[in-house]
């Protein structure tokens, strides 16, 4: 959903372990535990610097890392729609 | 209740009431040796009829205590051990709050525990039951506990419940008397179990710290292939009976060990080959 804007929880609510490059996420506020893979939790990282629209978190994140491919885009806005059903960012 | 019996085992204390002498006095037996608690109990066993007029008349055994699972069976009278023996397995994994309790045998050597964890039928009672009489102390096969405060695993040394053709193999070496009755036409088949050696039992409140996770899985050609992290991790939180309502000391605890042991699935059809892949694997570790 284009324009849409996405707001994660404070960095204090979710614990993060990195595990063979998949990290595993505690959410405090749900007592629940995920499992992603990249860039979701880069997107999780972008969105602690305050709430963006996808294209804003793309920009973040590429300040930070070399981002392969034209699809990163598509790739972060299908992760969106996924940290969203899970419980880890919300909509504005 | 009318009959009762208290047990330490591990760092847990159990009572295990019932209104029957019977299986009380099969448990007696097959826990000869275990320490007293010294303390309150953590937890109560009570074995009751159904009904009370079922006390006499086929006659079955309902397991209650402390929590309870509403759809858990009544069993026979016959295997009124077994039902004290799920008792006290019901009691653990629903109302356990200090460990990480994970569903997985382990054993220890020279203070580094190596666990067990598979599905039911993997073999993981039998494999810890024989390296138990080959130089490892058995730490317990039916849970592993987790100390969420030191991150080092407590033994559990309940007796093994060895399970059809695993009896035989281990009535093969272990001496008579440590074993129970053999309960027959049980929800899991034959059942005979075990008490561990009796070094097994004074070392058991010796904790360890973790040094090597297996997943073995029997009647399978010879393999043994690393875990990744992550995997060990989803594994140990199927595995686990405790793992969500603990909470973030469940998570610190479970990735603190994910992080501290390498892992490995094994594939065994035989115990020999089993054993030789646990040696080589404990050697590589080292």
């Amino acid at each position: 959903m284009a324009g849409a804007r996405y707001v994660a929880d404070p960095e204090e609510c979710v614990e993060t372990v990195a595990l063979d490059g998949l990290s595993v996420l505690f959410h405090r506020p749900s007592g629940m535990t995920h499992i992603v893979a990249p860039p979701a939790p880069q997107i999780l990282e972008a969105l602690r610097l305050g709430p963006a629209e996808a294209g804003e978190i793309l920009a973040r994140m590429r300040a930070w890392y070399d981002l392969e491919g034209d699809d990163a885009a598509d790739a972060v806005e299908a992760r969106l729609d996924e940290l969203e059903a899970a419980g880890l960012v919300s909509r504005l | 209740m009318k009959h009762s019996l208290s047990l330490q085992i591990g760092p847990v204390a159990f009572r295990i009431g019932s209104a029957w002498p019977k299986p009380l006095a099969a448990l007696a037996d097959l826990y000869a040796g275990y320490p007293e608690p010294d303390g309150i109990c953590d937890f109560t066993v009570r074995l009751e009829p159904e009904t009370a007029w079922r006390r006499w008349f086929r006659p079955s055994v309902a397991i209650h205590g402390d929590y309870v699972l509403p759809d858990a069976a009544p069993m026979s009278l016959a295997h009124g051990l077994l039902a004290a023996e799920m008792g006290m397995n019901l009691q653990m994994a629903l109302g356990q709050k200090r460990y990480l309790l994970l569903h997985a045998a382990s054993v220890e050597k020279d203070g580094r525990a190596l666990i067990l964890t598979g599905e039911s039928g993997a073999g993981k009672s039998t494999l810890a039951a024989m390296l138990g009489e080959r130089g490892w102390r058995l730490m317990g096969d039916e849970f592993a506990l987790l100390d969420l405060e030191d991150g080092r695993l407590r033994a559990f040394p309940r007796a093994v419940s060895l399970k059809n053709g695993a009896i035989k193999v281990m009535e093969r070496t272990v001496p008579a008397d440590r074993f129970g009755p053999l309960l027959e036409g049980t929800p899991k088949g034959a059942i005979r179990h075990l008490r561990p050696r009796a070094d097994a039992l004074a070392a058991m409140a010796e904790p360890a710290r973790p040094a090597l996770i297996l997943f073995p899985r029997f009647g399978e050609a010879a393999e043994a292939r690393a875990v990744g992290q992550a995997e060990v991790f989803m594994r140990l939180t199927q595995a686990s009976t405790n793992y969500v309502s603990l909470g973030g000391a469940g998570f610190d605890a479970l990735t603190g060990l994910v992080a501290a042991c390498p892992a490995a699935a094994i594939d065994y059809p035989d115990a020999a080959t089993a054993i030789a892949t646990v040696d080589a694997l404990w050697e590589q570790v080292g």
